[in-house]
């Protein structure tokens, strides 16, 4: 019972910061939002028994990445209307039409979970090691092993892709 | 009731107090020795030997009138001071003054909490405080400040992948990321890790005067060339708030490093049989002295170097010390899996 309030309560907050960040006015206001946001999901970890996530989250996304999408807003003076630069109309139906196409694919989702039960996770009880970070870093070794290099990979390709921007002549 | 209430909140109090008097008196202490080693007396007014004027500087500082400039973001100017006091205080809640003991039949741990993500929880509640420097010079909507805090953000960033790195090969050390773990891994294995990691240790404390902004690295606050820096134009008791935030983060530092390198609540030889007298000494008093003497190193420090230009920080973070932490993790990682 709780946990049910305490999940309703932070899930409110996240859809209202969540919506306040798209529709603040002040871009440097609305990245603070999307700091707040990832904050209180931080907290749905921590109350899903994964503090180890939750840490990562606050470290990751709200002390590294968001610092940078500051440091780019405070750069790069916003101030000005959009509307002067850019066609209103196709924008909206753009993000009209990703909007809608995010929804199918949830409804998707959501019909084919529930005609097609999915396979029962292992539990952490069968693991070898016990605490949430041992746990975490096992399963990443082991049964998630491909994704975790692609992953990498990705971070390496953009990594290559920054330094060629930056620097046109090696 | 007691062990489950009343214990916890005595304990959260005596943190918090003893933290905010500590970077009090840390103000009065970085007076003193900076004088010392000038050749001046230092405060020496209020009370004997100027011990007081924390006390007259508090005062001074909440009767000051509280200016918020017309053009500056009032709600971000606001909270800014607010951010980044609140991350330098909580992070206190996972540092090991000591062990377990007894306190009139009751066990009581002389630390708020011990979560097995501790030291993860310390460094990503530091990252969260950048934000206060950075808001702060943003809502000022001054050349100045802004100018400073683009700086600071730039230089904390750069410096928390080094020093997280050198963390990670504590973390392999001792196999936990549990503070209180830590500290017990260093007596199981009869050794400081200053000694089985001195580059860590090395990078750690230069990365450590970096992301506290000290000299030599405190170029978010250059007088020379930013007017103060992030806080020009705060007044009273909100710039009091970014001044305490910053002392109390070089305590912070000084715990950590005393709890990862030093052994924390351990004494000298915490092994050796024969100096057990040394144990009449409590343990918390023995954290107490290694964070000091960082402290004062601290204050060594600025007493004795100048300011490195921007680029020269940039180059030691991003050219040195990087690459440095990231082979010290390397080695200690193929030396660990050998020697198991």
């Amino acid at each position: 019972m709780a946990e049910a309030i305490a999940f309703y309560t932070l899930a409110a907050f996240i859809l209202g910061f969540a919506v306040l960040v798209v529709a603040t006015k002040d871009t440097v206001h609305s990245v603070l939002f999307l700091v707040l946001d990832f904050l209180f999901v931080a907290a749905l970890y921590v109350l899903l028994h994964a503090p180890f996530l939750a840490a990562i989250q606050v470290l990751v996304y709200a002390g590294g990445i968001v610092v940078l999408y500051l440091f780019v807003v405070m750069l790069v003076n916003l101030k000005r209307p959009p509307e002067a630069h850019s066609d209103t109309q196709r924008r909206t139906k753009l993000g009209f039409g990703l909007a809608a196409a995010v929804l199918a694919e949830l409804a998707a989702i959501a019909a084919y979970g529930s005609a097609v039960p999915a396979a029962p996770i292992a539990s952490s009880a069968a693991l070898p090691v016990t605490g949430n970070t041992e746990q975490v870093g096992w399963m990443l070794y082991t049964s998630y092993l491909i994704p975790f290099e692609i992953a990498s990979m990705l971070l390496l390709v953009a990594m290559i892709g920054a330094i060629v921007l930056a620097k046109r002549e090696l | 009731m007691i062990d489950n209430f009343v214990i916890p909140l005595v304990k959260i109090l005596v943190v918090l107090n003893a933290t905010l008097v500590g970077v009090t008196y840390m103000v009065l202490l970085e007076r003193k020795v900076i004088a010392w080693a000038q050749s001046r007396l230092g405060p020496m007014r209020v009370g004997p030997y100027g011990v007081l004027q924390p006390v007259a500087d508090a005062v001074k500082l909440m009767i000051k009138e509280d200016i918020t400039p017309v053009r500056a973001d009032k709600w971000v100017f606001t909270a800014a001071p607010i951010i980044s006091m609140v991350p330098a205080l909580i992070v206190y809640a996972v540092i090991p003054f000591g062990p377990t003991v007894s306190i009139f039949g009751h066990p009581v741990s002389l630390f708020v909490t011990d979560v097995n993500i501790g030291l993860l929880y310390i460094v990503s509640v530091a990252s969260v405080g950048v934000y206060g420097i950075i808001l702060a010079g943003y809502a000022s909507n001054s050349k100045y400040p802004l100018l400073a805090s683009l700086r600071a953000s730039a230089q904390l960033i750069s410096y928390e992948v080094a020093v997280t790195l050198t963390l990670v090969s504590i973390i392999l050390m001792a196999g936990s990321l549990s503070m209180v773990s830590i500290v017990n891994a260093q007596y199981n294995q009869h050794v400081w890790y200053a000694f089985v990691q001195p580059f860590a240790f090395g990078i750690f404390v230069i990365g450590g005067l970096a992301e506290t902004n000290r000299a030599p690295f405190d170029m978010p606050e250059a007088e020379q060339e930013l007017t103060g820096g992030f806080h020009t134009e705060y007044s009273g008791m909100r710039f009091a708030l970014f001044f305490l935030a910053e002392y109390a983060n070089m305590i912070v530092v000084s715990s950590v490093a005393t709890t990862l390198f030093l052994g924390g609540w351990l004494r000298p030889f915490p092994n050796v049989a024969a100096l057990h007298f040394l144990d009449l000494i409590p343990s918390w008093t023995w954290f107490l002295i290694k964070s000091f003497l960082f402290l004062y190193f601290f204050i060594w420090i600025r007493a004795t170097l100048p300011r490195y230009r921007y680029d020269q920080l940039m180059r030691l973070g991003w050219k040195v010390l990087i690459p440095f932490a990231i082979a010290n993790l390397v080695v200690t990682g193929i030396l660990k899996v050998l020697l198991a």
